[in-house]
């Protein structure tokens, strides 16, 4: 509803509560432990579900005996792929990805072959944990073990071992004759690249690698699930979307989406990763079996091997620039590892590449391709930190060889209002000006710099959407309102939600209760992903606290027997337009409400729309390091991140994300891999190997929002959960650069490699 | 199905008898640092857990004329607290409170640092450099060996069916003495060592060093003893030729693998690394010891 924001009274300009910062609704229950994440949910009668995995990286499955296991007394189920319906391959659109059916359903379940160490074989329910362990230790899989492939580039070599002998390469003139791992290539070109090289005085080509990176969420995948003997399914679990595990285990399983429920639990951690299902068609099938509800919690080591993580990439970049800095050509070719089932992020990586930007002739390669690792999900902003770090490294080997201020030459070329992406639209009003500007005046930006230390600047986009989003609010008789959505918050959108309602209500946050609702409570909601809760939940909470301020005007004229337009609303306050609309006291939110059962019934509305016009998010980051020479070890001294909010509903947890975005690109950027043995086993399944920074690797974040409002929305908000993780890995790359002369191309920058470069006398890290 | 017996005794000669009389695995758990988090993960599945924290002597730290002894049951937390061994060797403290977060602080041990088997072990160069001696106590009795003696390869310990480790045994420093261990994390915290460094030194009044030991973790199978790095400071002023040569020398005694945690090549360097900077620190507290 346009007019939502009119009859509020609430111009953008003068918002009384969107920009201001309460307690978040859900915080003294997360922090007293009161609140419920996906394993604490339990149900009498409950069994405890486990998951057999494959030890191998690629084998055949030639049989599966579970007889033993059976027989154990305790055992009340177990599902192999003989116990999973075949499904046919089915590709849909998942927000910023596409996902195919027949590929979800043998990633939960292995069917013909183990594609990875930790691929699902079989799974059991039993009385007790110890019971189903000793069952899995009773199944008997009899695998042919297959050569396997885990590096990109080697997968794409014709000799490689294939993993889908039904793959032919997608978006290949004239189609290829052979399978490969190579699934499809992706191809985007403007203007003319040979033109625009040839107008260039300076040229950068360069090759870099990224690693596979896991989202790292605190809380390991859990679900509990309950089939009844009627075929009405229920489903608890940590998810960032309850519709979409109802409609994959719908579609997995052949139940009718109206016959399961699902419930979110609060959500520790998800960053895209719980965007996909693993654990819930399992055991509901599971529960389907035993006719009992089924417990299935993951260890952390099943999370490393079997979840997650995002594509690891290998990127050759080409840009040129004139000496008076105008970049004239970019050029990339990239590579992205899909896992063992085919839908990296490759097309957004190939969007993303070059698009703070305005560059007249580019050109765009990619390829999605397959390796014996997990299957990958989204991690925040997909595909796009991984070419965006090469791009920004050649940028600013640019810039250095120009002899321009970093910050300068990307001022110098900056995507704004009607610059063309590459990919085909106009950029709207966007911030990637705003952002540069912010981060080159910033005191950081000037401060002078210590022997050993460094500075990068690295600037990062990500589209951000919007999509399908519910909202209901009911206005209790006491005045108070419960607005019901259905996205789990993790990243503090039920704030912004209450925010956003509070705002359109004229009422304050506190007397607004955000609820998460499950899937019959609510309408079709589009997971929490894509930045897109803030903006396009947000919407559709102000649309449906337009239509209860509509019922509220309606009421007071009612009650003051004028016609409805002599009755505006303000500030929570129901007036008489004018004087000669009648001489009433105004009538509060709660007044109105006390009489609503005499007025009419009660005052509730329900918003449900397809939000369009999500404003692109850009950010700039400026980090410094210091190196230490004999080790290789480097300290993230100081780190501003500067972004483009739109409008901060809630500028605490905008903040928060900046940081939280930060600091998981400061640990893709110098410790996270994964660890293959020869065998291609997993060998650092932990956070203990597996190197996320912990809270003394870093400084404070200063995280600095810029607004540069998006017009498609009332209050102008664009997401912002995603681009603060765009940045950091070149800008950390940057700042070694500065500090040591060396630029480091493949990711992690870990001591060893970055030590190994600086003795070898500057180049490459080395894989 | 498996059961799994736990006993608490409260003496070291009943800890001893059930550990010796076990029939199948048996542990021994002092802060369970490493041994629980094996139980959650499978990687054990012993019969018997025998839990040494209620035997007072191995709970203690005490301090005469001539040594400190220091219960192999002590925790980071109170042995942190205890000024008398910060006093004499602070990097062995230093050493010990580096493992883990602040609530592993509270259950980790020397002892169980020790005998879990880890090359790596924080605390293990720390003691070798400070010339730490083992009271065990078994079956046959009591017997002392030097730390250095204690791994024998990955996992794999000195000590017979039924031994365990009761206290460390530490000379109280003369005059001029100083310790330090450094380890190299890729991270700040919550890690295991890629190289770990302990240095002890003692200083003449001319400030000649006239004793030092180097104790190297996580670059060899087991812990080790480096002669040729005492060898290197001993009758010098600890200037930088002399620094470089203790350098060298620990980089010489690697023996290395290639893992998940580091490369040969950087073990070796960074190893020579270390050293040199333990020593540094150990020389700084070695002068203000005057």
């Amino acid at each position: 509803m346009a007019t939502a924001t009119k009859e509020t009274g609430n111009g953008n300009g003068a918002l009384k509560y969107v920009g201001t910062r309460p307690w978040r609704p859900d915080g003294v229950d997360k922090v007293t432990g009161r609140a419920k994440f996906g394993a604490d949910i339990s149900l009498p009668g409950m069994l405890v579900g486990r998951v057999l995995r494959s030890p191998h990286a690629h084998a055949r499955i030639r049989s599966i005996d579970t007889s033993a296991a059976r027989a154990l007394p305790g055992v009340k189920a177990i599902v192999t792929r003989d116990e999973m319906p075949e499904v046919p391959s089915q590709w849909v659109p998942a927000g910023e990805v596409q996902v195919n059916y027949r590929d979800m359903s043998q990633n939960v379940m292995a069917r013909e072959k183990a594609l990875y160490d930790g691929h699902a074989v079989a799974a059991v329910a039993a009385t007790s944990a110890a019971i189903a362990r000793q069952a899995l230790d009773l199944i008997e899989v009899d695998y042919e073990v297959l050569p396997h492939v885990i590096d990109v580039r080697e997968a794409m070599q014709a000799d490689a071992p294939l993993l889908h002998d039904d793959m032919f390469t997608q978006g290949v003139e004239p189609a290829p004759e052979t399978p490969s791992n190579v699934f499809k290539k992706v191809y985007f070109s403007t203007g003319d690249l040979e033109k625009g090289f040839a107008e260039a005085d300076v040229i950068v080509e360069r090759t870099f690698t990224t690693k596979p990176v896991h989202q790292g969420y605190i809380e390991p995948h859990a679900v509990v699930a309950s089939a009844g003997e009627d075929g009405q399914c229920e489903v608890w679990c940590c998810t960032q979307g309850q519709f979409t595990v109802r409609a994959y285990c719908a579609n997995l399983l052949g139940i009718d989406i109206g016959k399961i429920n699902v419930t979110p639990s609060e959500i520790g951690g998800g960053f895209g990763g719980k965007t996909v299902v693993y654990l819930e068609p399992v055991a509901l099938r599971l529960s389907q079996l035993a006719g009992r509800p089924v417990k299935i919690v993951m260890s952390r080591e099943e999370v490393f091997r079997a979840s997650g993580p995002t594509s690891g990439g290998a990127m050759t970049i080409k840009m040129g620039a004139t000496r008076d800095g105008r970049m004239t050509a970019a050029k990339a070719w990239l590579a992205y590892q899909a896992g063992a089932f085919p839908g990296s992020p490759i097309q957004p990586g190939c969007m993303c590449v070059f698009a703070p930007y305005d560059i007249e002739n580019a050109e765009v390669e990619g390829y999605d391709v397959v390796v014996n690792r997990p299957k990958v999900a989204a991690y925040r902003a997909p595909g796009a930190p991984i070419s965006e770090f090469a791009a920004e490294g050649v940028v600013d080997e640019l810039a250095k060889k120009l002899g321009i201020d970093p910050a300068a030459f990307r001022l110098m070329n900056a995507a704004k209002e009607g610059t063309r992406a590459l990919y085909g639209p106009k950029f709207g009003p966007v911030g990637c000006v705003e952002t540069l500007e912010a981060a080159r005046s910033s005191e950081h930006y000037r401060t002078p710099l210590g022997p050993n230390q460094g500075r990068g600047i690295a600037t990062g986009f990500w589209f951000n959407i919007g999509g399908e989003s519910c909202a209901t609010i009911n206005v209790n008789e006491d005045g108070t309102a419960t607005v019901i959505e259905g996205n789990p918050d993790i990243g503090g959108s039920r704030a912004s939600i209450q925010l956003q309602a509070a705002e359109a209500l004229g009422i304050p946050p506190e007397r607004v209760r955000p609820l998460v609702a499950d899937t019959s409570s609510i309408g079709y909601t589009f997971l929490t992903g894509g930045s897109r809760v803030t903006f396009a939940t947000g919407m559709a909470a102000i649309e449906a606290a337009g239509k209860v301020v509509q019922q509220l005007r309606e009421r007071a004229a009612k009650i003051w027997d004028i016609p409805v337009d002599a009755v505006e609303w303000e500030d929570g306050y129901a007036r008489p337009s004018g004087s000669n609309a009648g001489d009433f006291e105004p009538m509060s939110l709660a007044e109105i409400a006390a009489q609503a059962g005499k007025t009419g019934g009660p005052i509730a509305a329900t918003a449900s729309i397809n939000a369009q016009g999500a404003g692109p998010g850009f950010g700039t980051h400026v980090c410094d390091v210091e190196v230490d020479r004999e080790t290789g070890r480097v300290t993230i001294l100081r780190y501003t991140a500067v972004q483009d909010a739109g409008k901060a509903v809630h500028p605490s947890y905008v903040e928060g994300q900046i940081q939280g975005g930060a600091a998981q690109g400061i640990g893709w950027a110098l410790n996270e891999e994964y660890i293959y043995d020869e065998d291609g086993r997993l060998e650092n399944p932990g956070f203990l190997d597996y190197r996320m920074p912990v809270a003394s690797d870093l400084p404070m974040i200063d995280a600095v929002i810029v607004e540069v409002p998006n017009p498609n929305h009332p209050y102008g908000v664009r997401g912002v959960g995603e681009t603060p993780i765009v940045p950091p890995m070149a800008a950390v790359a940057n700042a070694i650069e500065n500090a040591t002369g060396i630029r480091m191309t493949d990711l992690p920058m870990s001591p060893p490699r970055l030590l190994a470069a600086m003795d070898n006398g500057g180049a490459n890290g080395g894989a | 199905m498996t059961s799994l017996r736990y006993e608490a005794p409260e003496t070291v000669e009943d800890a001893v008898r059930l550990l010796a009389d076990a029939d199948g695995e048996a542990r021994a758990l002092a802060g369970g640092t490493d041994l629980l988090v094996q139980l959650r993960t499978d990687l054990v599945r012993p019969g018997l857990i025998v839990d040494l924290k209620r035997i007072p002597r191995l709970m203690e730290v005490s301090a005469n004329g001539a040594e400190i002894r220091v219960g192999a049951a002590v925790s980071g937390a109170v042995l942190g607290k205890s000024e008398a061994v910060k006093a004499a060797w602070p990097g062995v403290v230093e050493a010990l409170e580096l493992i883990g977060s602040t609530q592993i602080q509270g259950r980790a041990s020397l002892g169980g640092n020790l005998c879990n088997g880890s090359p790596a072990a924080d605390s293990v160069p720390a003691l070798i450099a400070a010339g730490a001696v083992c009271e065990v106590a078994g079956p046959g009795g009591t017997r002392e060996v030097p730390v250095e003696d204690v791994i024998t390869a990955p996992g794999r310990l000195a000590l017979g069916p039924g031994e365990i480790v009761v206290s460390f045994v530490m000379p109280k420093p003369p005059a001029r003495s100083g310790d330090a261990y450094l380890r190299f994390i890729p991270r700040t915290e919550m890690d295991i060592a890629v190289v770990g460094a302990g240095v002890a030194l003692t200083l003449g009044e001319d400030g000649v060093c006239t004793h030092a030991r180097l104790g190297l973790g996580a670059v060899a199978p087991t812990p080790l003893l480096v002669e040729d790095g005492a060898k290197a400071l001993i009758g010098t002023k600890v200037d930088d030729e002399a620094l470089a040569a203790l350098a060298a020398a620990a980089s010489a005694a690697c023996n290395p693998i290639d893992d998940k945690r580091g490369t040969v090549e950087y073990r070796v360097k960074v190893a020579g690394v270390l050293a040199r900077r333990a020593a540094l620190i150990a020389l700084e507290r070695a002068r203000s010891n005057g």
